[in-house]
């Protein structure tokens, strides 16, 4: 593509964008949150028009006018957020707008067989192929997702976040599949925050800013630093900031505890100015963990214990009123009011500091929300603006914001991190860090061992349900981690 | 007129219900429960009750009816459509069976001074159930936009998820808001007994629809977590205005019913179009 540009009223979202594929080659387009790769993505798929510039397919002028159209030009496309419908099967949603047919008539016997190769080039025939998609876990619907961008032999696969919700080992399955796609002369456009693995994965990168592409080239004549310092315009030094913290008495203590499905067992104990890490896969009950500990979701048996009385049957209402909070792993489905204002976002848990008299002060609500705003660097036009029209890296910022406004003492966060780029990563490290020094105890969940290995000072792996027992970081290695989350501790120490 | 005060009363409760595609269904038994509140004031009156008592019931079985509309749906989580829709039914026939299937002639009381008609050289010359229901909606106003309760029921419109997160008590601010809604309904079956004098168990049978058509008009999304009080009384002018105006030209029934039918379509159409712009 070259030359590419795309504004929205006054702001330019997209400016003077080019870059070029050959077959058989993965290019990572990488840069932070708003730098304008949604965008692009949304004109290859014809989403949008582009108000300039062009795009070619083996020489071809590619006018992209809707999505379809697209898929029939070759270029496939995974985005990040998942696209699928729920309560169809995998092997329905694989196929889905690209059914095998004849007059009309569906030919169930192919669809079926298409879908299965499609899994198992994945690596991934462990999935039922009758499954409705709402039973699979986030990263099974990840992999369907990606399964349905293979049918058809696209020319071009555009992938967005591929790996945001997979686990180490469907990330390595996914990257052998790039591989073999590779080979079969297929372009992929590889979008990702995760620098080491766009290292990893691909041949060449360009990097996007304020929406222009400002640098590529070859990613082994490219060190990570000059990478970051492309992304983000200016030096980062240092992605794990520490901020000496140390812990005092326990805030929460979890005694066998036991949910309706999972957790099956979960013992821990969170202290003040601690930073407590739960490492494990995908669907081994992590999530479900601090759910159960907020109240979200029935208590089987065990107890939780807050400021160490006795609190086990709880509601989210209660767990606001003890000074918890939960950050959501699915900031669009529950985390954010989407379609509500940054001020209200920010301000729903404690509406207290800005009415008088019983009722709410637009005035004070939204100067609270820009104070907020200026402390966590949310990039916004007003207080008033729907969370909606914001970046992820911003948007995970409000919602971490409304646990400060909350003032909470105690922080469940899930993922915090995820599918936010590498600027919003470290300011969220950094916020962790100073909590932890204010005294706050933060439990963090997290796919992503290297964090974990550097922001917390504790960390337990949660392994089918199971919460290990804690210990310190410095006992743990990625390799003890991993082999602790696939339920094998002793496979690490050879 | 006694149209125009039911859409208008009703339709700002469907306003303030509206902030959630739950609610405006709720809209789905307004009618009924109308010509149910009417004949249960009409009939106190006629067993002599005095028209203070006579307007405390009306407004009460309507809030009832509210009542146990949200106790059903938070509490069995059921589809609110469902649950109103059945309610509609049994509001009807209730007041069928208790008007004996016919209309229920009260006797003139104080209840009718509601909606007479002031001398025309009178300074704003509307009757007080205007003024009452003008009044209120101001104070819907301020409830909505300026009251926790009110950016709560905004929260439990734009993601109910989201709103349990927050620790707001979704199933009890849906039994507040269902019960609410019955409170203006009751209010507008009052108002139709007072300038009809009479209870009708067949009265505002379709007022459903003008009641969506009004709240969409306003300029409230049917997907909910948007939507305001006064863009709904406007709306509800809108129909009003519809109505008497096809009465004023002689138009037949008929063609006021297809007349409203195809705004009703227009104005979803405009719906989808608005939200199609937003996205963009």
């Amino acid at each position: 593509m070259v030359g590419v540009r795309k504004s929205f009223g006054a702001t330019h979202a997209l400016q003077n964008v080019s870059f070029e594929v050959g077959p058989g080659e993965v290019h990572a387009l990488i840069g932070e949150n708003g730098a304008g790769k949604s965008t692009l993505m949304k004109i290859l798929s014809g989403a949008y028009r582009p108000d300039g510039g062009r795009i070619e397919i083996d020489g071809q002028l590619f006018v992209p006018s809707d999505p379809w159209r697209a898929r029939r030009s070759g270029i496939a496309m995974i985005y990040q957020e998942l696209n699928l419908a729920p309560h169809l099967s995998v092997q329905e949603n694989i196929l889905l707008g690209d059914e095998p047919h004849r007059f009309g008539w569906l030919n169930r016997a192919r669809r079926r067989a298409s879908a299965r190769d499609a899994l198992a080039e994945l690596r991934h025939d462990n999935i039922s192929l009758d499954a409705p998609i709402s039973r699979l876990t986030i990263a099974e619907q990840q992999i369907v997702e990606i399964a349905r961008a293979l049918i058809g032999s696209p020319k071009v696969l555009i992938m967005d976040e591929p790996t945001s919700s997979l686990t180490q080992s469907d990330t390595e399955n996914l990257f052998a599949a790039i591989d073999r796609l590779r080979r079969c002369d297929v372009s992929i456009v590889y979008i990702s925050h995760f620098l080491e693995e766009c290292r990893r994965v691909a041949d060449r990168f360009t990097v996007l800013r304020d929406g222009e592409s400002v640098g590529s080239g070859d990613m082994a004549a490219v060190g990570l630093p000059d990478m970051i310092r492309l992304m983000v315009g200016r030096e980062i030094q240092d992605i794990y900031p520490r901020i000496p913290h140390s812990p005092g008495k326990a805030v929460l203590e979890l005694r066998d505890l036991r949910g309706m499905g999972k957790p099956r067992s979960a013992n821990l104990t969170l202290h003040e100015g601690e930073i407590l890490g739960i490492a494990g896969l995908i669907g081994t009950g992590r999530t479900e963990t601090l759910r159960v500990c907020f109240g979200l979701d029935r208590i089987k048996s065990g107890s939780v214990l807050v400021y160490s009385r006795e609190s086990t049957r709880s509601s989210p209402t209660r767990r606001l009123a003890e000074r918890i909070g939960l950050l959501s792993e699915n900031r669009k489905e529950e985390g954010l009011l989407l379609n509500r204002t940054l001020a209200d976002n920010l301000t729903i848990t404690r509406y207290g500091p800005v009415s008088r008299l019983g009722l709410v002060s637009a005035r004070r609500q939204r100067q609270c929300a820009q104070d907020w705003m200026e402390r966590l660097d949310v990039r916004a036009q007003s207080p008033n603006q729907a969370v909606s029209e914001l970046s992820g890296g911003n948007q995970q910022k409000i919602a971490v914001g409304r646990l400060l406004h909350h003032d909470a003492r105690i922080f469940l966060l899930d993922e915090p991190t995820r599918g936010i780029d590498v600027g919003s990563k470290v300011q969220i490290y950094r916020l962790l860090g100073e909590l932890a020094a204010r005294g706050k105890a933060i439990l963090f969940v997290s796919s992503y061992l290297p964090e974990l290995l550097s922001v917390c000072d504790t960390i337990g792996v949660m392994c089918r349900g199971v919460l290990s027992a804690v210990r310190p970081t410095a006992e743990w290695n990625e390799h003890t981690l991993m082999a602790a989350a696939i339920g094998q501790p002793d496979a690490a120490s050879n | 007129m006694s149209d125009l005060i039911a859409a208008a009363s009703a339709g700002c409760s469907m306003r303030l219900v509206r902030c959630s595609d739950w609610s405006w269904l709720s809209a789905c038994s307004v009618g009924s429960v109308v010509a149910l509140t009417s004949v249960v004031g009409a009939t106190s009156l006629v067993k002599g009750c005095s028209p203070a008592a006579a307007i405390a019931l009306t407004i009460a079985v309507g809030a009832g009816i509210g009542l146990l509309n949200g106790l059903i749906i938070a509490g069995l989580r059921m589809m609110p459509f469902i649950v109103t829709l059945g309610m509609m039914g049994v509001a009807r026939g209730t007041a069928k069976w208790l008007a004996d299937n016919q209309t229920v002639n009260a006797p003139k009381s104080s209840i009718n001074n509601l909606m007479d008609m002031l001398d025309p050289l009178h300074f704003f010359p509307l009757p007080l159930g205007i003024w009452i229901t003008v009044a209120l909606a101001i104070v819907m106003v301020v409830v909505m936009q300026r009251t926790i309760f009110g950016r709560y029921l905004f929260a439990i419109g734009s993601n109910e998820a989201t709103a349990r997160l927050c620790g707001i008590r979704v199933g009890l601010m849906k039994v507040a808001i269902y019960s609410l809604a019955g409170f203006f309904f009751g209010l507008a079956g009052l108002m139709q007994l007072s300038r009809l004098t009479q209870g009708d168990p067949t009265v505002a049978i379709g007022r459903e629809l003008d009641i969506i058509a009004a709240v969409v008009i306003g300029g409230a999304s049917l997907s909910g977590g948007t939507g305001s009080i006064s863009g709904s009384m406007i709306g509800a002018l809108t129909m009003a205005v519809l109505r008497s105006g096809s009465t004023q030209m002689n138009w037949p029934d008929y063609v006021q019913e297809i007349i409203i039918g195809i705004v009703i379509i227009l104005a979803v159409a405009l719906d989808k179009f608005r939200q199609r712009k937003a996205a963009l």
